[in-house]
């Protein structure tokens, strides 16, 4: 690992490993490190060279969707001079993911669009990079299972902008040897949507039980997905609740961290 | 007057919304069964994507050259025997509805269903001047008779449960004593009474699913048959529509028809579709006598030439309201429109004032399931979030959240200073929360902390540990 990134190495010459620009993202910066760790051990298991530029903070979706625009449209250049001198960039969620690829180019005129274009264009969640350009190797033994049954909540922004359904799944199944008991309604929103949750805390509460009571259906003690929103969101109604679902990132799961406590539990 | 709204309450209206666990229960089983009952139509279909793509081609076409369709429409109606209007405004719809029932020394008016005219608010106006007005469509008669507003553009009442039809009807019809237990029973009981009112109504009000331009027809779907009884018994015929329901010919119809119920119910084909081309001719048995069609603009034209104008691809299926989280949970009313859901919160602030319901494109969670199932693939997600940008320009936001973002797209853009706090901040929550896992209540938080518990983060932000870590890996 290096902390700065070093000069423009795309496309890499046959043999040298991809270097990897990879963005935390700002929940997993704040509140859950274990997911960066986790993915930077997964894309060095790929055979990548990972680096982590200092100067990043959040994809500005905060500003994008709550209408500053102009506010979002800073964020974006100062990420995309950040990040576009590497072979690939990859991110640990879906909803960042897609910002940068579908809406930095939206919100970007010029020579800006341009250059946010490129960069969609190496910009991968962390599950589809694992899958589609570096396979991480496996371990010789699985990791002891966790629980006995495990369901997988698709967050609506990588399910629909970004197609990211089947990666993680497969992944499960490949390196930690999970198969997904699926929800009736893996499609519908769990009610996080970014600020929305704040906005019209009832609502929201209402879909975050409605998604509960679906994976409860499944039998899982265990809810795992690709998107730490959607994530802090369910665990957190989980505990007002008094469920016991237990909820991880698939970046720890995948890298086989099993011993990280769940979110939301004691340290 | 454009639209009379009650948007501003919507929090509160969706919040009360959801302590009626009967109706929240009753939208919770729609919004399960209707999207399965489209996507099976979707499948049997075949090459459903090449069709939205036909369609909205079509769409764009007739926007593009709605003057010269419109002229053409006109032409072709005027030619045909019928009257043709234009209407600017709700207000102006009303008053020619108004003046034509006045001609006739009209008494009764039965009406087929009209989202337009629930738009202008057409019903009051026609009862203050001394009318009788019915609506036959069993969902509009179902809440005439409560005194509600449709909960839903395609289903009206499908708020209300049978057993409250059932003791609606029992009230309101003055009928003898008689069992109302079942759907069927309602049913047949409201053809009863509503069969009264098509045979004594002076003049017919109906809707157009669209405007045939090259023929002058106007087309309707429905599943009662009602419409066409609107449009054919009483001997005065109006058809309320807007502009953009324009269409060049038959087959952009029919083309049109083809995504339109299998993306409201899942059915191939409703059970009545019907074109209408004007009065009775000499040799033909029955149909109105005199047909009128009153084309309403209501900021359409201003729609059209704003950012905004693929709202205007709409064509009326409601599906996005069956798929969307928000509007199941928090039930049609509580936007305050009478377009609710994902396009009514679009179209409302585009057709009365953002300052009025700059409420409604906040309800959404950008989950794009809406925007997925778009037979006329309108971008609705991203149109809500320009709908917010709007209202970051004109600051109609509350102040905090204008400011709460400021600060937060300021710190972003300071890398450092952004690291030092939340390096500070985290550290610090991280040691009052970390035995227990999560916090009940956090300053600054409430929003969230309203519904659900804040979990505790891990020892200090990835940025820091990733530091402290590749220092050491240099030392």
């Amino acid at each position: 690992m290096s902390e700065h990134h070093s000069q423009a190495t795309s496309p890499p010459p046959t043999g040298n490993p991809l270097h990897v620009g990879f963005f935390v993202t700002c929940l997993a910066d704040l509140f859950r490190p274990s997911v960066g760790f986790a993915s930077i051990a997964l894309l060095e298991r790929a055979g990548c060279e990972v680096s982590v530029p200092v100067q990043q903070t959040c994809c500005g979706q905060p500003a994008y969707n709550n209408g500053d625009y102009p506010g979002a449209a800073k964020i974006a250049r100062q990420v995309i001079e950040r990040f576009s001198d590497f072979d690939y960039v990859v991110l640990p969620s879906g909803s960042c993911a897609g910002m940068m690829i579908k809406h930095y180019p939206r919100i970007l005129e010029g020579e800006w669009h341009e250059k946010a274009t490129a960069l969609a264009e190496k910009t991968f969640e962390l599950t589809t990079f694992l899958s589609e350009i570096a396979a991480p190797v496996p371990d010789q033994q699985f990791p002891e299972p966790l629980h006995e049954t495990v369901t997988y909540h698709d967050s609506c922004a990588g399910l629909r902008e970004l197609g990211i359904k089947q990666h993680p799944r497969d992944l499960l199944k490949n390196l930690c040897d999970i198969d997904i008991a699926e929800l009736s309604h893996s499609e519908v929103c769990c009610g996080f949507g970014g600020t929305f949750c704040a906005k019209m805390p009832a609502l929201s509460a209402k879909m975050t039980d409605d998604k509960l009571a679906d994976a409860g259906d499944t039998g899982a003690q265990l809810l795992t997905g690709g998107d730490l929103g959607c994530l802090l969101a369910i665990a957190g109604r989980a505990r007002r609740q008094g469920l016991a679902m237990e909820v991880r990132h698939v970046a720890e799961l995948l890298a086989g961290d099993y011993s990280t406590p769940a979110i939301g539990e004691p340290q | 007057m454009t639209m009379n709204i009650q948007s501003e309450n919507f929090l509160d209206a969706a919040n009360s919304a959801l302590e009626n666990s009967q109706r929240a229960r009753t939208r919770n089983a729609l919004g399960q069964s209707t999207p399965l009952k489209r996507a099976a139509a979707v499948e049997r279909f075949g090459d459903f994507e090449a069709l939205r793509r036909h369609v909205k081609k079509i769409r764009q076409h007739s926007l593009d050259n709605l003057d010269h369709y419109l002229q053409t429409f006109e032409h072709q109606a005027l030619a045909r025997g019928n009257q043709v209007h234009f209407a600017r405004t709700g207000r102006e719809l009303n008053a020619r509805v108004l003046e034509i029932c006045n001609q006739h020394q009209a008494r009764k008016v039965a009406k087929g269903k009209s989202m337009v005219t629930e738009e202008t608010e057409l019903n009051d106006q026609l009862q203050a001047a001394g009318l009788e007005v019915i609506e036959t469509d069993l969902g509009e008669y179902i809440i005439q008779l409560a005194g509600e507003k449709p909960s839903h553009i395609t289903g009206p009442a499908l708020h209300k449960s049978e057993s409250e039809i059932a003791a609606l009807f029992m009230e309101k019809h003055t009928l003898p004593e008689r069992e109302l237990d079942t759907a069927d029973a309602m049913v047949s009981e409201a053809r009863v009474v509503l069969r009264e009112h098509f045979l004594s109504a002076d003049v017919g009000i109906i809707g157009a699913n669209a405007l045939v331009a090259a023929t002058g027809d106007s087309m309707l779907v429905t599943n009662e048959g009602n419409g066409d009884l609107c449009a054919s018994l009483p001997g005065v015929l109006i058809v309320c529509t807007t502009i953009d329901r324009i269409v060049p010919t038959l087959d952009d119809a029919a083309a049109t028809l083809r995504l339109l119920a299998r993306s409201t119910t899942g059915q191939a084909i409703s059970c009545y579709t019907s074109f209408y081309s004007g009065p009775r001719g000499e040799s033909d048995p029955d149909g109105p006598l005199e047909t009128h069609f009153i084309l309403l603009d209501n900021q359409r034209s201003d729609v059209l030439a704003s950012d905004y104008r693929e709202m205007l691809h709409c064509i009326r299926c409601g599906a996005c309201l069956n798929h969307c989280p928000v509007y199941v949970a928090a039930g049609g009313h509580a936007y305050g429109s009478v377009y609710p859901g994902p396009m009514g919160s679009v179209l409302t602030p585009l057709l009365t004032s953002l300052e009025q319901s700059h409420m409604l494109p906040n309800a959404c969670t950008s989950c794009g399931r809406c925007a997925e199932i778009c037979p006329a693939n309108i971008p609705l997600p991203d149109l809500l979030r320009d709908l917010r940008r709007d209202e970051h320009e004109k600051q109609l936001s509350a102040t905090r959240w204008r400011l709460g973002i400021g600060l937060h797209g300021h710190l972003a853009r300071s890398p450092q200073l952004y690291h030092w706090l939340t390096g500070v901040a985290i550290k610090l929550l991280h040691k009052l929360g970390r035995k227990k896992g999560f916090f009940r209540r956090l300053p600054l938080a409430s929003g969230w902390t309203q519904a659900r518990d804040f979990p505790t983060p891990q020892a200090t932000t990835f940025m820091r540990q990733f530091k402290d870590q590749n220092k050491q890996d240099h030392d």
